[in-house]
């Protein structure tokens, strides 16, 4: 298994916000974790990545059989683990170049291999840009300095086909995007995809789950999943809202 | 306490050997210079525009100083290290006050009536020239130093560059401080370019023995109508340094001039720039950066004035401060009375990386014409947590990142600077400073802890 997420509690500012988290994730699977807002769906990635304004006060994560909660973010980084930011920061001054040369190099670094040889670095760079579409410009650019909303999320992905995680969470990266732009991102990580790597699709709306096919589905809401199905429930949350599967957790009475 | 009575006694017990270590306009200003120090004294606190730096206080011990000119046995070769690669400049140095030549610039001819040497030497063989610029910008009745340097100044550095004439090589002037014991050092440096003339200066101050060192410098440099100069001023001192320096740039019509100050490493350090537009048309591009730590102490304040209409004036200053450190930078601007279309932008950025750390900035716009665009910012601030765990997420170690951030914060100064080599050399120079490794900075060997 490669993640699993045992009562995860955990808050930020000393409030609540993750009440008992379950989730198993195997490899090779996609997952998209639904809700409205509030639920704690952004709580639970941040928390994942481990952001350092969230405090984890219950439970356990394991990730490729290593506890997830001891690493630091750089190095839950370097096991294999990658968010695609719901806000992309812009890094005025550093290039794009210079930041995912460093970010491969350093986990190359933490896994005991060489730095990566000029040539290659720019042979996967080229690579990796095709993939999302993301023109050779951007590389000398600061890191998503003056990008557009599209720019940004497709940036996103051209970072995570660098890193090659085994898994992504993607957190709301259908959030601001036309649907031009929606395809070319998922269509990057459709192709990302492989037996060994499993992602974690963070939404609102079906709509980036019509491109970006999950194999299971969770609703979370006040901090706990309150209901898991295959991905009939997302096309089912898209018709009928939310309330419902609500209703049917509340009247279950846990 | 007035610490300016020790010098006043000093200069009136030793006035014959002063002058006799010196020539024509040096000696000729001493007496007003006197006159005023006395009437003025010395630069403190309780002044407006030293709050953030007493000097009056580092005049207390008791310096000596070299008026009699021993020879301070100087090891030149030293000083070779602190040289810029892929940048040939003519090397020239001021042993404390010393003039010296390096073997190239003594091999290298120079134009036509271009003379760049002792300033001493400069006042006997180009008297005309000498008398009609020195001390003339350095207004000895502001609050400063010009009074005192001028008073004890013997020697330093002239360069002259005649009308139409210009240097492609860059210039490098290395000011070293070598002394067996502590010492006050006078440095005076005139610049006097003509009509259409070119010159590239790059300053670099270093400390090669690790007693006390107190410097005061004046930098007088006038640009004429259509000249161009780049003046590059890096101090890369040590803790037991302190230095007060005065920079009067003159600008004639259509005259370009980039000024940049860069404190890498220092003691305590006061800049005060004061720019002056006399003629139209002219451009002014004004940069700063101090990476200070420990406790170290950058000072800047910078006075353009904008006398007459259509000039344009660029600042940017950064400060990147670390455990106990403290900085301050006034930036005034003033466009008088007719001086329209003047544009003038003036901007001090600074990152406090403690909650030790200190940083005062005072932008002044003072604008007395009606037809301008101008326009100031000042921000203090912290390294942007936001950007440092993006970063960290993908990877990148909270030291790393920081250490990008910081770079990329100063880099920003760096890009302004002209000079591609001193560009690269400082951009490494500065990751050098950040990753704390030119506290031994690499010009000296004397830099304490």
């Amino acid at each position: 298994m490669m993640l699993k997420i045992e009562n995860l509690h955990a808050g930020i500012d000393g409030k609540e916000i993750l009440k008992g988290i379950n989730l198993e994730v195997n490899a090779g699977e996609v997952h998209a974790i639904m809700g409205p807002n509030g639920s704690g769906k952004s709580t639970m990635s941040n928390v994942l990545v481990g952001h350092p304004s969230y405090q984890v006060t219950e439970g356990k994560v394991t990730f490729n059989g290593k506890d997830l909660l001891a690493m630091s973010a750089e190095e839950r980084s370097h096991q294999g683990l990658f968010m695609s930011f719901q806000y992309p920061v812009e890094i005025p001054g550093v290039s794009m170049t210079n930041f995912i040369r460093t970010a491969i190099n350093e986990k190359r670094k933490a896994l005991g291999q060489q730095p990566l040889a000029p040539t290659e670095f720019l042979k996967l760079i080229k690579e990796k840009r095709d993939l999302v579409k993301l023109d050779a410009k951007f590389m000398n650019r600061s890191v998503n300095e003056g990008f557009s909303g599209g720019e940004k999320k497709r940036n996103e992905i051209f970072q995570m086909a660098m890193l090659e995680p085994s898994l992504s969470i993607l957190d709301e990266t259908d959030s601001g995007l036309d649907i031009d732009a929606l395809r070319i991102v998922a269509d990057g990580v459709n192709r990302l995809k492989s037996p060994e790597t499993s992602v974690i699709v963070i939404t609102h709306y079906q709509r980036l789950l019509d491109y970006i096919k999950p194999d299971v589905v969770h609703v979370l809401y006040q901090g706990r999943i309150i209901k898991t199905a295959g991905p009939e429930l997302a096309l089912e949350l898209e018709q009928r809202g939310y309330d419902w599967v609500i209703k049917e957790f509340e009247d279950s009475g846990k | 306490m007035k610490f300016e009575q020790n010098y006043i006694d000093i200069f009136n017990q030793n006035r014959a050997l002063i002058d006799q270590g010196s020539a024509g306009a040096l000696n000729a200003l001493r007496d007003k210079a006197l006159d005023c120090l006395e009437r003025n004294g010395l630069p403190h606190k309780g002044l407006e525009e030293y709050l953030h730096t007493d000097v009056a206080h580092w005049f207390e011990p008791d310096w000596g100083m070299n008026l009699s000119r021993l020879d301070m046995h100087v090891d030149l070769a030293q000083a070779f290290r602190c040289n810029v690669p892929n940048l040939s400049t003519l090397l020239y140095f001021l042993a404390n006050d010393e003039f010296a030549l390096s073997d190239t610039a003594a091999k290298a001819s120079l134009p036509d009536g271009v003379f760049v040497g002792s300033l001493r030497r400069a006042a006997k063989e180009l008297p005309a020239i000498v008398e009609s610029h020195y001390g003339t910008l350095a207004d000895m009745d502001r609050p400063g130093i010009a009074a005192v340097n001028t008073m004890f100044a013997q020697d330093g550095l002239m360069i002259y560059v005649p009308d139409g004439v210009i240097l492609d090589k860059p210039l490098q002037l290395v000011t070293l401080l070598h002394s067996p014991v502590d010492m006050m050092v006078n440095r005076r440096i005139l610049i006097v370019l003509g009509r259409g003339a070119q010159l590239r200066l790059l300053l670099c101050d270093h400390a090669l023995t690790a007693n006390n060192f107190l410097t005061t410098q004046i930098v007088e440099a006038f640009a004429g109508a259509g000249s161009s100069l780049e003046l590059y001023d890096l101090e890369e001192t040590h803790n037991a340094n302190l230095r007060v320096s005065e920079f009067y740039i003159n600008q004639e019509a259509d005259s370009n001039v980039e000024a940049d100050f860069v404190t890498l490493h220092n003691g305590q350090t006061r800049n005060s720039v004061f720019s002056t537009f006399v003629g139209r048309g002219s451009n002014l591009s004004l940069n700063g950066i101090a990476t200070i730590d420990r406790e170290q102490h950058v000072d800047n304040m910078t006075f353009v004035d904008h006398r007459v209409s259509d000039c344009t004036s660029n600042e940017l200053f950064k400060y990147v401060l670390d455990d106990n450190a403290s900085g301050a930078f006034a930036g005034k601007v003033l466009v008088r009375h007719g001086a329209q279309h003047t544009e003038s932008q003036q901007t001090n950025r600074n990152i406090c990386l403690t909650r030790q750390a200190r940083m005062f900035t005072q932008p002044q716009l003072e604008i007395y014409a009606d037809d301008v665009k101008c326009s100031h910012g000042a921000t203090v601030g912290q390294l942007d947590e936001k950007a440092m765990f993006y970063m960290r997420q993908r990877g990148i170690p909270e030291k790393e990142a920081r250490m990008m951030l910081m770079q990329a914060f100063v880099g920003e100064v760096i890009g302004h600077i002209a000079l591609e080599p001193l560009r690269d050399r400082l951009n490494r120079l500065v990751e050098k400073r950040f990753r704390g490794e030119l506290s031994q900075c690499e010009g000296c060997r004397a830099c304490r802890e």
